[in-house]
């Protein structure tokens, strides 16, 4: 881990803050029905109240009855987060009043939770190493409805659809230190949550939201924090860490008091404004669950479900860092995964070393029908594609063609209904190989130099920026498929 | 007189008698005894066509459950889908259950019919029924008296005959205590035993589901039918321990204790009386009978009066009037809404109760009070374990006195002293169960049998006994 002093703000009046930042990340768990009652759990789409039955509604002499599947999925999660689900854990009542929470009160874990512990590891792109942050504890939990406040009218109306939705909370320690550390985090959360298979993880519904508590403090003491409620997207929990971190820096730097309240985050300006202090903070008066039986887990079960975990983010990232392919590409690919590419994972693992980072450049950077085509891409055409990619491999290994005209080829490629026999002859007829003959080019050079007399001199003068757009402008005379490295060597000649 | 319920079965299986008969023979009942006011609500024409359409099933042969065509009263704290439900509360003065209590089923499941509910201390809490929202019922022995509570309207109806039987909640002796002012049996079950769905809460660890009836063999048929495993109830036992009238034996010997610390305290003349009786009687007949202490009962009153009122404030949260029940419609807003509901919905007790639960859950006051009788609760829990090591039943009073005059007790905690002897065996989910004693005097009395938890097969057993030797 970093040392956290290395992340100071420095303020105009030279004053050093660490930030210091906690996350609670709710993970809406893709269970069949609700945590509690049989009510289907799918509420993306469906008209109001629609999946509600005398649970959810809180009807006299209702009673919760707990969701196996919401544990198995449980038990998932904490291996995700480098750990083991408790033996034993119990629910407990959480009450308070708003119309969105039928019973008065939510069903929680309060002392005895389902997991405690565990961490999660990610790679910090900035400083080039991996974080790792401790997992304080997650919990099960019941979601509330949604208030709804239609505009200019004089009331509110209350869809419990999502009430009773399974929701495991999961509590991170303060040890993240700036707000690229907390998007970091959150994404990586995000990851490990997909592919446990614990939530659908869709951010647009609300699968995943975070609560991010935030305070800034010169010393290994922590400040006052804030509490930023409900983002849910990662560059939301950015952009109000940073107008936090800032809010709080002005606030300190003016000499006045941080206080430790609830804030919300308002996307369209990127401020985030009180809610409420917790001053007068709610008293949940916290009380076991009489209704529900304490969770007891035998650890022969909880064998059987971490078996059925397909394979985690940590897997693949340490496999794709054996083929030299950095940390931000395997990034980018577990999220093709995800979402268009599924299959693409196993494929690059079967590559050859030699030509897997180079390959995966490809597929990150020009558009590949191998995570665009998905779910339907078919043996013959995947097979296809590897043999396009291997091909060009040959042809790049021998210098013949520059990355910008790779680009174009490839695009071309699989627009082919075959890939040409003789593939050579076909680059030369779209004129795309690479123009390495040193005459020519420096005849081009030379012409270049004549009408940008003024860049030219800029370089002669120091000004190495301007060897890029002669470089540019030689490329654009080639029709680009001037070889940029030899174009550089002749300007250089030049001078 | 109604007969017992297999009697009445069997005449009814044999065309003797007809459902219809009998159903309009309990409505007729329920208007003859108006004056004692069991009754909230009745439910006449959806009882009325279940009738017939039993009498037309038997005519042809079909053969149908164990109470086919037997009229009951359910406690109105019991959701029924024909009717409404009230927990004889304001808040829920005109709610109709969209969906049935599991117990309500299970009797529909046999044949038997509901044809009433009957009145109850508001949401069950109370022991006369004086804090019902509606009007308080009269004991049957003396209408100036309370029939007990909080299923006064269920113990008095089955005491003036109106229907065969009844079902009710005991929470802290909601229906030992009634049953025992009423002259009547009353089956309080291991916690767990019958499922809770369906049925208003009160206290949810030690809301319980029993019968009212004349006698013990009905309250076996009925805790028969009610109790067993159900999957809408996460804290019902396994079916293994329900009640099975299969299992149920004839019971010679047994080693009964006499729990001393009852009998310290202030018992009418006539409950002393009835208590030596009985334990006169058991002896005559060979079993074993000796004092026993069990130091943590004086607590019990104090622990349940904590934790009780915490669940109550708990239970009682959904009754903010924004989805059903009671709703003022003078409110500006959401807070006045519900404070609004909420003040003007509940009655005294109700409120009484909340108050005290949100205090004792309060941070701050947590450890002192809710922490610290779940404690003794468990300790509580720990001695009648050890004391069933060496017993295989208890006996005592079930209240220290006969029925109490309505508008006698001049403070909620005199009410409360009421409960003394009925809420250990909730708190530690143990069967217990009341039988008449001295029906001859001018006012019941009832003694209490308690059992190991799961022994309610034993209890009954022996209750069965012990009814027949005081018949003699």
């Amino acid at each position: 881990m970093s040392n956290p002093k290395d992340k100071v703000i420095k303020t105009k009046n030279h004053l050093d803050y660490i930030p210091t930042i906690g996350i609670e990340c709710h993970v809406q768990l893709k269970t069949r029905t609700k945590l509690f009652s049989g009510a289907d759990n799918d509420a993306k789409e469906a008209p109001p109240n629609t999946l509600i039955n005398h649970i959810d509604l809180g009807l006299p002499g209702a009673l919760p009855v707990l969701n196996k599947e919401a544990v198995v999925l449980a038990i998932k999660a904490a291996k995700a987060l480098n750990t083991r689900a408790s033996n034993f854990s119990k629910f407990d009542r959480k009450h308070y009043f708003y119309p969105d929470l039928p019973m008065g009160y939510q069903i929680s874990q309060f002392d005895e939770p389902i997991i405690l512990g565990g961490h999660v590891r990610f790679f910090d792109p900035t400083s080039k190493e991996f974080k790792i942050i401790n997992i304080t504890r997650a919990h099960l939990e019941s979601d509330a409805g949604k208030n709804i406040h239609p505009d200019k009218k004089n009331y509110s109306l209350v869809d419990l659809n999502r009430a009773g939705t399974p929701l495991l909370e999961i509590v991170s320690e303060p040890e993240l230190h700036s707000a690229a550390e907390a998007r970091l985090y959150a994404e990586k959360l995000y990851l490990l949550m997909r592919y446990a298979e614990v939530t659908e993880g869709n951010l647009y519904y609300g699968n995943m939201r975070f609560d991010v508590n935030v305070s800034i403090s010169k010393d290994n003491t922590l400040g006052t924090r804030a509490e930023i409620k409900n983002l849910n997207s990662f560059r939301s929990i950015e952009r109000a860490v940073n107008y936090e971190i800032t809010r709080q820096t002005k606030l300190l730097n003016s000499n006045q008091k941080i206080i430790q309240e609830t804030r919300g985050f308002n996307d369209q300006q990127g401020t985030t404004y009180s809610l409420r202090s917790k001053e007068n903070a709610d008293d949940y008066r916290y009380m076991p669950e009489p209704d529900v039986p304490p969770i007891i887990l035998e650890n022969d079960f909880i064998d059987k479900v971490e078996k059925e975990i397909p394979k985690l983010p940590d897997y693949y990232t340490d496999r794709l860092r054996k083929l030299d392919i950095d940390e931000v590409s395997s990034y980018i690919l577990l999220d093709y995964e995800l979402e268009e590419g599924k299959g693409v994972l196993e494929y690059v693992l079967g590559l050859p070393e030699s030509d897997a980072k180079a390959i995966v450049n490809w597929i990150i950077n020009i558009e590949s029908p191998i995570v665009l085509n998905n779910p339907n891409i078919s043996s013959e055409l995947l097979k296809k594609i590897h043999n396009i990619y291997l091909s060009l491999r040959a042809i790049t290994k021998e210098g013949l063609i520059n990355s910008n005209s790779i680009k174009e080829l490839i695009k071309k490629l699989f627009q082919e209904k075959n890939i040409p026999e003789d593939l050579k002859q076909y680059i030369s007829k779209l004129g795309l190989f690479q123009n390495s003959d040193s005459d020519e080019l420096d005849q081009l050079v030379s012409k270049v130099i004549k009408e940008n007399q003024k860049a030219f001199n800029d370089l002669k003068s120091g000004q190495q920026k301007a060897i890029g757009f002669l470089i540019g402008e030689v490329m654009k005379e080639s029709g680009g498929n001037a070889n940029p490295g030899m174009v550089k060597t002749l300007i250089e000649k030049k001078l | 007189m109604w007969p017992s319920l297999k009697d009445l079965a069997k005449d009814l299986r044999n065309g003797q008698v007809k459902s219809v008969d009998l159903v309009n023979k309990t409505f007729q009942l329920i208007e003859d005894n108006k004056e004692y006011k069991t009754i909230i609500s009745v439910q006449k024409d959806s009882a009325l066509k279940k009738a017939q359409a039993i009498d037309e099933a038997l005519k042809s042969g079909h053969k149908l459950g164990r109470l086919a065509g037997i009229p009951f009263i359910a406690k109105d704290n019991f959701l029924t889908i024909e009717g409404y439900t009230t927990a004889a509360s304001n808040v829920l003065k005109n709610f109709r259950a969209p969906y049935q209590a599991t117990a309500i089923n299970l009797l529909e499941e046999e044949g038997a019919i509901c044809v009433a509910k009957s009145n109850m201390d508001a949401f069950a809490h109370g022991s006369s029924t004086e804090n019902s929202d509606f009007f308080t019922t009269s004991n049957p022995f003396d209408q100036e008296r309370v029939p007990g509570g909080s299923s006064g309207g269920s113990s008095a109806s089955v005491a003036l005959n109106i229907a065969p039987f009844s079902i009710g909640t005991d929470t802290g002796g909601s229906i030992r205590q009634p049953a025992s002012f009423c002259g009547i049996v009353g089956y309080k079950p291991t916690y767990g035993l019958v499922s809770r769905s369906g049925v208003i809460a009160m206290a949810s660890s030690t809301d319980t589901i029993g019968s009212l009836t004349k006698s013990v063999s009905d309250g076996i048929l009925i805790m028969d039918i009610i109790s067993g495993q159900d999957k809408l109830d996460s804290t019902t036992l396994d079916s293994q321990y329900k009640v099975d009238s299969k299992r149920i034996t004839k019971v010679k010997k047994a080693r009964i204790g006499i729990i001393k610390e009852y009998l310290d305290y202030g018992l009418d003349d006539s409950v002393r009386k009835g208590l030596d009786l009985t334990i006169q009687k058991l002896k005559d007949q060979g079993f074993l009978l000796e004092p026993v202490s069990i130091s943590s009962l004086p607590l019990a009153l104090a622990v349940y009066y904590v934790l009780c009122p915490a669940e109550v404030s708990s239970n009682l949260s959904r009754y903010d009037g924004l989805r059903y029940g009671y709703s003022d419609d003078q409110s500006k807003d959401l807070e006045d809404s519900y404070f609004k509901n909420r003040t003007n919905g509940f009655g005294k007790e109700a409120k009484r109760r909340i108050m005290i639960g949100t205090y004792v859950l309060s941070s701050g006051y947590y450890e002192a009070y809710y922490k610290k009788a779940q404690l003794v609760r468990t300790k509580i829990i720990n001695d009648f374990k050890e004391v069933f090591s060496k017993y295989d039943f208890l006996i005592g009073p079930t209240v220290p006195t006969v029925a109490f005059k309505k508008n006698s007790k001049n403070s909620p905690l005199e009410m409360y002293l009421n409960d003394i002897m009925t809420v250990a065996a909730n708190l530690a989910g143990l069967p217990a169960i009341s039988l008449p004693v001295l029906m001859n005097d001018n006012l019941p009395v009832g003694i209490q049998l308690i059992a190991n938890q799961k022994k309610d097969n034993e209890l009954l057993s022996l209750a069965l006994e012990v009814e027949e030797i005081l018949k003699s």
